[in-house]
């Protein structure tokens, strides 16, 4: 399926959940609504024509005025990529996680978490994996602050 | 295997400095006994927020950065990131160079796989290959150094061409190593591959279903290793690899289940012949030009997204690049192919022995510095 | 011993000494020569184990120590054990801790006193030497798990009792894989067993029956668990998971468990010889030649081509998983030996 098809197809099926779609860049993608989010990753992976049985990246990125979390999905029967967006907001970022439609999305989510504060909700292990557990701060985010020493430790 | 775990569970920890973690991993194994109810990893011992780093250098600055995330394939690291800006730019490389980085990305991809197959005989406990092995890459090492005067870290691959051409008489010394070294893999499969008790240890060990493999987003030989027949140079080929005649090695479950860790260790020994092929074919394609024709004065991409996959040794590396128009990234994400792995290693060691938790490790072949980036 | 007693009896005033004394010196002046040859042949033993694992893998080995190859590498390294500091952890159990390494060498030392070199070169020649000989050499088991408890230290325990259980199971194939030997013969002296296959290669024990020649291959392997040496090195390669039981050692007690494995190994080559491949007697038929090399020395190049040969299985072959390891003792090795003591029973009564 191309992009295009792609896109037509999700908003056919999920109408006005699906806020933005623009097939013809570079990186194909589509902006989610992030409260259907699992709704549309169960239908990617389960439906014949799209069949996305690969999710190949989970990232966030902060924009300045907000959070979006990246899902890269791939299809290894159908060969095509697609990619989905959530846009969420800075204070306190949260969406369902995806852990149950591709299992690599726990360790990615929980990355995300660390990096960026989303919090994934119904996710199995929902801590960070690779900062220290009682590190403060989200690294990522372009308003991090250096910490001055972690644990007594000048960092 | 069913288990019954109501005895005392026992925590046990390979702690993140061992000799046979790859580098700085802990496994807190819970173990019944013999067997190992959960083995859970935990990284972020050499988290070095490589991706908060580049997003304050320019793009070619980034180049020895990714060097360093999978130090022993690094010319494979940098490869996939120089081929998604370039994407993203739109620039195209001439033959020479188009050749050149497919040759030493096979290099690598050799030098690689000896590494890992040199360590997981030592993990197993026969440790003549890894001597072997690496007085092979040694070889490698050397063109490497003749080329761009570093042994390991190669900031080689620009965005746009190369830092260096080949000396002259760079191409006769690749294909005399190849010639030298097709036999030695045979000496290699009899000394460990094909070793009764190597086998006894490993083909009846850490089996990864096709289905599992898929649902954690592995990829590479732990997927090929499984029967699942996909690379990337095959699927979504970039540098020319459609013109390029190779085979791809998928593990047959000779010696026991599809999926296990001899398949997976296999997959790779067969894809270092067949890396050797790719290399003569290439060598042949080479015309003369100039390397460093196409690189831009400045790179300054387009605002706009993009992604790129290339297969490095370990399996399929994801760039996943964000722009804003300016002279560095915005934002740089890094899909390694050893940290989705690692999520399915919990799922895979479930119910083994514990000495099978270091088969098991080895097998999957990681390096640290790609999973914690 | 006995010339050793006649050499004594050389010194002036040997005569006026007491009974007792002139009892238990000899015995004494023995047991300080065996030690110290030993010794020596364990020192060339880390030696050549060094060069051949360095020629097996392609490279070249000591080279400098004492000029030519570097001979003295294992001296060098002893002394160097010796001036370390000597660690005893606080919360171990430090008498046994200081004990462990003497036991574990003891097992190995102690059989030597009934090894025939040559004709006349042994210590002394029991009447029951090959029981002996299985009998001390599981003094070493105590020892190892003396050196797991002691070091206060859980892995260094389980790593202990495995080694233990590993030796304990390899000890039985071993024993009956010898008992084949003792059938043809009729005694358990050594020295017995030793002029049984006087005359030349075609009486050596392992050529003479097939099923000695299969008995011999199982006693191999068995002594190969025996010594803790790879396939079979479990208790050292723990440091994969869990600590080996000499961890907490180091300096000159770490030095006593090195010691004490190459002595083993040497234990194990040198009663393979005696049992299987003649000891000193002679190689070529006695209808060609006599015996010119003499007894010890052929002795020592018999043995040392067994340990070449462990040497090379040891860097040749990957490590078995413990319940391979038990498998192999208890469901392979054991029948065989069994059906194999059998066969030559049958042989002997038979023909």
């Amino acid at each position: 399926m191309t992009p295009q098809e792609i896109a037509a197809l999700l908003v056919d099926r999920f109408g006005s959940r699906i806020l933005e779609c623009k097939p013809d860049e570079v990186n194909p993608w589509s902006v989610v609504e992030p409260a259907a989010i699992l709704e549309v990753s169960q239908f990617l992976r389960a439906d014949d024509r799209t069949s996305m049985d690969h999710l190949e990246l989970l990232g966030g990125i902060d924009y300045k005025d907000r959070i979006e979390v990246v899902y890269i999905l791939y299809s290894m029967k159908q060969h095509h990529r697609y990619t989905l967006k959530c846009r969420l907001p800075r204070e306190a970022p949260a969406i369902h996680t995806v852990e149950s439609v591709w299992g690599v999305a726990n360790w990615h989510e929980r990355e995300a978490y660390d990096m960026f504060g989303i919090v994934f909700e119904g996710h199995s292990d929902m801590r960070r994996i690779l900062c220290p557990d009682d590190w403060e701060g989200y690294p990522l985010r372009k308003d991090y602050k250096y910490p001055k020493s972690y644990r007594d430790m000048p960092v | 295997m069913e288990v019954d775990f109501s005895g005392d569970v026992m925590t046990l920890n390979m702690g993140p400095q061992h000799p046979s973690t790859h580098g700085v991993l802990r496994l807190e194994l819970k173990t019944d006994g013999e067997i190992v109810a959960e083995a859970i990893p935990h990284i972020g011992y050499l988290h070095r927020c490589f991706e908060k780093h580049v997003e304050n250098v320019d793009y070619p600055g980034v180049i020895p950065y990714t060097d360093r995330m999978d130090y022993c394939a690094a010319m494979n690291m940098e490869l996939g990131y120089v081929l998604t800006v370039e994407k993203l730019m739109g620039i195209q490389v001439n033959n020479r160079v188009r050749c050149i980085r497919i040759i030493m990305a096979e290099l690598d991809r050799i030098a690689s796989h000896l590494i890992a197959a040199g360590t997981y005989g030592n993990d197993i406990g026969s440790f003549t290959p890894f001597l072997w092995c690496f007085r092979d890459r040694e070889t490698i090492l050397d063109l490497f150094e003749e080329t761009c005067g570093a042994r390991l870290l190669y900031n080689y691959n620009w965005i746009g061409g190369l830092m260096f051409d080949f000396k002259p008489g760079f191409e006769k010394k690749v294909i005399e190593f190849i010639d030298y070294f097709e036999p030695q893999v045979d000496n290699l499969n009899r000394i460990l591959s094909d070793n009764f008790i190597f086998v006894k240890r490993t083909a009846t060990v850490g089996i990864m279903s096709p289905e599992v493999a898929i649902n954690y987003g592995v990829t590479g030989p732990n997927l090929r290793g499984s029967g699942v027949k996909f690379d990337v140079r095959k699927d979504e080929p970039y540098l020319g690899y459609q013109d390029i005649d190779f085979e791809v090695a998928v593990g047959k479950g000779e010696h026991g289940p599809i999926g296990s860790c001899w398949d997976r260790y296999m997959v790779r020994i067969r894809e270092v012949k067949e890396s050797c092929k790719i290399i003569r074919q290439t060598v042949a394609q080479l015309t003369p030009g100039d390397v460093r024709e196409s690189i831009p004065k400045r790179v300054k991409p387009p605002a706009g997204e993009v992604y790129m996959r290339t297969e490095c040794p370990r399996g399929e590396l994801g760039y996943y690049i964000v722009s804003d128009g300016g002279l560095k990234p915005y934002r740089l994400k890094v899909k390694s192919p050893c940290f989705t792995v690692m999520s399915a290693f919990q799922e895979v060691s479930r119910g083994s022995m514990i000495a099978d938790v270091v088969a098991i490790l080895g097998s999957f072949d990681i390096v640290l510095g790609e999973i914690d980036r | 011993m006995e010339s050793i007693a006649q050499l004594l009896r050389l010194i002036p005033k040997y005569d006026k000494l007491p009974g007792m004394a002139q009892a238990i010196i000899p015995v004494l002046v023995s047991c300080i020569v065996i030690f110290a040859l030993l010794a020596l042949a364990v020192l060339f033993l880390v030696w050549m184990e060094r060069k051949v694992s360095a020629h097996i893998q392609d490279r070249l080995g000591p080279m400098y120590v004492g000029g030519w190859h570097g001979w003295a590498q294992t001296i060098a390294d002893a002394l160097k054990l010796l001036l370390k500091e000597d660690i005893v952890p606080a919360a171990t159990d430090k008498l046994l801790f200081k004990m462990a390494p003497f036991i574990v060498f003891l097992g190995a030392f102690a059989a030597f006193v009934v090894v025939p070199f040559g004709a006349s070169s042994f210590v002394t020649d029991l009447n029951i030497g090959v029981l002996y000989i299985v009998a001390v050499g599981s003094l070493s088991v105590i020892g190892i798990i003396m050196a797991g408890w002691a070091s206060n230290n859980k892995y260094s325990l389980y790593g202990g009792m495995r080694a233990a259980a590993q030796i304990i199971s390899y000890e039985i194939p071993s024993a009956i894989a010898i008992m084949t030997v003792i059938i043809p013969v009729g005694s358990l002296s050594m020295v017995d067993i030793v002029n049984a296959q006087k005359g030349g290669i075609q009486h050596w024990f392992l050529f003479r029956n097939p099923f000695i020649f299969l008995a011999f291959i199982v006693y191999f392997v068995a002594s190969l668990a025996e010594v803790n040496r790879t396939p079979f090195d479990i208790p050292e390669a723990e440091s994969e998971l869990v600590a080996g039981y000499h961890t907490e050692y180091s300096g000159m007690r770490f030095a006593f468990f090195f010691l004490a494995e190459y002595a083993n190994m040497f234990l194990v080559a040198s009663v393979a010889t005696t049992l299987f491949l003649g000891g000193w007697t002679q190689v070529l038929p006695s209808s060609i030649a006599h015996q010119f090399i003499p007894g010890p020395i052929l002795f020592f190049l018999k043995a040392l081509l067994l340990i070449f040969i462990q040497m090379w299985l040891r860097w040749s072959l990957p490590r078995l998983r413990v319940d391979q390891l038990m498998y192999l003792s208890w469901k392979v090795l054991l029948p065989i030996s069994l059906v194999l003591v059998l066969g030559v029973g049958w042989l002997a009564v038979y023909w």
